[in-house]
């Protein structure tokens, strides 16, 4: 099977949805020409028209209170906001517009839009190329909320997303675009062509929204981790020498809950992983979850390991990550509890 | 002399406040029939002059006059009439009927009945709308059933929209008025958005999108003019312009521009702008730029200079900002009265069978009422479930919505 980067991952999840049906439609900020800063629509306007694909002006609002029109109209516009800290100008076109649109109109309109967008650090972007939003969406009733972190996957949720009759943000983490990083950021990372998730499946497939995936089978302590931090789990784990089971939820809503459920009563320890800043994250969420429905099960307090409530630093990148190291304390703590 | 004393900072403020006497000497009103009516193929850049001047057809005599009129029959006239005569009967009974408690809210057209009504007719069967809380007028002259509206009006059991969105916030695709958010301005880009649509669909169909003065100065009207001029999107760019955003007087909005309409000019965007109380020029102009907007020519920006004669809403008093007889002042006049005029002078209708159809009109809005009223008012009678409630937020009820249903007990 060919191996692919992520990025070659996505863009070939944009085309076979552009070939297979010509209601969708790709655009953003150097999208057209050029074919993106990330090079995701590479070759997409040469292969599907400028009409297909094209250059948007630089106003998030526009481009997406644009797609929901486009969608109103019964296109599928897959639009790409250049990185997730640019998303702020299109907040209240995906909040209270693509968000409610099916249900503030009963059914009449509906809003059938993708939103891409390159998401968390690693890179020294500094405040604005770094940040993690996503519980900003899953927060918001009305949108779905995906989180790839591998190419297999990028592309089947990308396709999936793109068919889901509901508007979806979907979240690209750009360290990964490349390899598994784990978060040693001073080792290279391992490429994508060295990794079986790197395996890309030729033509069309998809994977169900709401579906999480084992990345690790373990005993001791459930992971609960998302885009880079799935792998950045994994190191931990291997490093501590923990029997961790680690999940990558891989959409956060909807959340498939059972695999969280079935998983935490194995285990009866449970810790949360995310790039984000820790207070209200999404982690929040998941502990609330974990501890309402696996209470009875825990044996310890439900840890969390998240980016500190500072905004994403440039030189101190690394202390601000939460890394293998942090992590593995957690698992530690957790199992001495 | 450039001033170079001390910084001063400068708030605009309307021309007169209540006990003061309404003074709209301000506003330059030209005569009817005076600004010419360029090819639709017109160079925009040769009729920038058009953004500062007012297109007017009907004069004080209730003549139809200059190269603007003629465009409607006798019959269509008085179907337009009859419209604007239905929405202010429409109005007055739901305003009551919110003073009476059977609806949480309600906002009316007063003054401003011509801008919708006439608007519609010239759009084509599957045009889009994307209006504000005040074109109504576009359903009333669309045929859309005023017992449906007013279902809407009360969330009653009856309600198309299952008691989820404010009274008025009415949708209906069928007739081409795309979902009221509630929000302002947020409409603006998404009508640009479906007009590019259609466009990369070469399809012929086109899009209105309709913005308040006040709200031209949110940024989605910005994004919607970039957007609009740079893909030259089949779309007729409406701004309202009736004085008064709430209490807030045109002036905050405007800014030094001198008129809404000239805000179109520095996108290459052709700007018009019309008297909005005149349901002969909104008509003739809302044609010209729908046949430029099928013709590939791509937007255009009108400016309709009206007055808004009733309060914002159901929740708002007028005479705490303005004077109480402003209204009176107001120099465009009253958009019924003047095409009543219009066809009394025609010979086609009289005082009156005008009054007569005002009675008949009210005995029809009474019985829409009454049946709606069958269904329900906020309070009393039939309603949504709880159910609906949950229902529709996504196409398929994700697991948590589920279980949160579950818990309501439903």
């Amino acid at each position: 099977m060919p191996r692919k980067t992520m990025i070659e991952a996505i863009r070939d999840g944009l085309d076979v949805s552009m070939g297979r049906d010509n209601k969708v439609i790709v655009y953003g900020e150097d999208v057209g020409f050029f074919g993106g800063v990330f090079r995701a629509t590479q070759g997409l306007q040469a292969k599907y028209g400028r009409s297909r694909c094209f250059d948007a002006p630089i106003n998030e609002s526009g481009i997406v209170g644009s797609a929901i029109g486009m969608a109103a109209y019964g296109l599928k516009p897959c639009v790409e906001i250049q990185f997730a800290d640019y998303m702020y100008p299109a907040y209240d076109q995906l909040t209270q517009e693509a968000a409610r649109l099916r249900y503030r109109s009963n059914g009449d309109f509906t809003c059938p839009i993708v939103v891409r967008m390159p998401t968390g650090g690693g890179i020294f972007g500094g405040q604005t190329h770094s940040q993690s939003p996503e519980a900003l969406f899953t927060h918001v009733s009305g949108l779905k909320t995906v989180v790839p972190s591998n190419p297999h996957d990028a592309k089947g949720l990308l396709i999936a997303a793109i068919e889901d009759p509901d508007p979806v943000i979907f979240l690209e983490p750009k360290r990964l675009y490349n390899g598994p990083f784990d978060g040693h950021h001073d080792r290279p990372v391992t490429p994508w062509s060295k990794h079986e998730l790197g395996e890309v499946a030729d033509g069309h497939y998809t994977i169900p929204l709401g579906k999480a995936a084992i990345r690790r089978q373990g005993s001791a302590v459930t992971v609960l981790a998302y885009g880079t931090m799935v792998y950045v789990a994994q190191a931990a784990a291997a490093e501590t020498g923990i029997d961790a089971e680690v999940i990558d939820l891989r959409t956060l809503l909807p959340l498939d809950l059972d695999t969280i459920v079935a998983s935490v009563k194995k285990t009866g320890r449970c810790v949360v992983v995310h790039e984000a800043t820790l207070t209200s994250g999404f982690g929040a969420e998941l502990v609330s979850l974990v501890q309402e429905n696996c209470f009875y099960h825990l044996e310890a307090p439900v840890a969390r390991v998240a980016g500190w409530d500072t905004p994403y630093p440039h030189a101190q990148e690394w202390d601000y990550f939460p890394g293998p190291a942090r992590v593995g304390r957690a698992l530690i703590e957790t199992l001495d509890a | 002399m450039a001033d170079a004393g001390m910084l001063r900072f400068h708030v605009p403020e309307p021309e007169v406040r209540p006990g003061g006497t309404p003074d709209f000497s301000n506003v330059t009103i030209p005569k009817a029939g005076s600004v010419p009516r360029p090819e639709i193929d017109v160079d925009p850049r040769t009729i920038r002059d058009m953004a500062f001047s007012i297109i007017r057809v009907l004069n004080r005599a209730g003549e139809a006059v200059g190269p603007w009129a003629g465009l409607l029959t006798d019959e269509e006239l008085l179907e337009g009439l009859r419209h604007m005569v239905t929405l202010r009967t429409f109005d007055a009974r739901m305003q009551m009927a919110q003073r009476q408690g059977k609806t949480s809210f309600y906002m009316q057209h007063l003054g401003e009945e011509a801008v919708s009504c006439a608007f519609r007719k010239a759009l084509a069967p599957g045009d889009m709308n994307f209006p504000t809380y005040r074109q109504a007028g576009l359903l009333i002259a669309d045929g859309y059933p005023m017992v449906t509206m007013m279902n809407q009006i009360y969330s009653n059991e009856a309600d198309p929209l299952k008691g989820r969105q404010l009274p008025i916030m009415y949708s209906s695709k069928e007739h081409g008025f795309f979902s009221i958010s509630g929000n302002l301005a947020t409409q603006y880009i998404q009508a640009v958005g479906w007009a590019m649509a259609s466009a990369i669909s070469n399809d012929s169909r086109i899009a209105a999108a309709w913005i308040g003065d006040g709200s031209t100065a949110e940024s989605d009207f910005h994004s919607a003019l970039v957007f609009a001029s740079t893909y030259k999107a089949p779309v007729i760019l409406n701004v309202v312009n009736n004085q008064w955003a709430i209490s807030t007087f045109q002036g905050i909005a405007r800014g030094g521009s001198g008129t809404f309409a000239a805000r179109g000019l520095g996108f290459g965007i052709p700007a018009l702008r019309v008297d909005g109380n005149d349901y002969l020029a909104v008509h003739a102009v809302a044609k010209w730029a729908a046949e430029r907007a099928r013709a590939n020519l791509g937007p255009t920006l009108v400016e309709y200079v009206t007055y808004r004669t009733g309060a914002h809403s159901s929740s708002d008093d007028p005479s705490a900002y303005r004077p109480k007889a402003e209204s009176d002042a107001w120099p465009l006049g009253d958009p019924v009265i003047r095409l009543k005029n219009h066809l009394i002078h025609r010979q086609v209708w009289s005082e009156d069978r005008h009054t007569q159809a005002e009675a008949e009109i009210l005995e029809t809005v009474i019985a829409a009422q009454k049946e709606a009223e069958g269904h329900g008012t906020l309070h009393a009678g039939g309603k949504p479930s709880t159910r609906d409630m949950f229902e529709g937020l996504y196409e398929e009820m994700p697991p948590h919505l589920r279980r949160q249903r579950q818990q309501a007990g439903v």
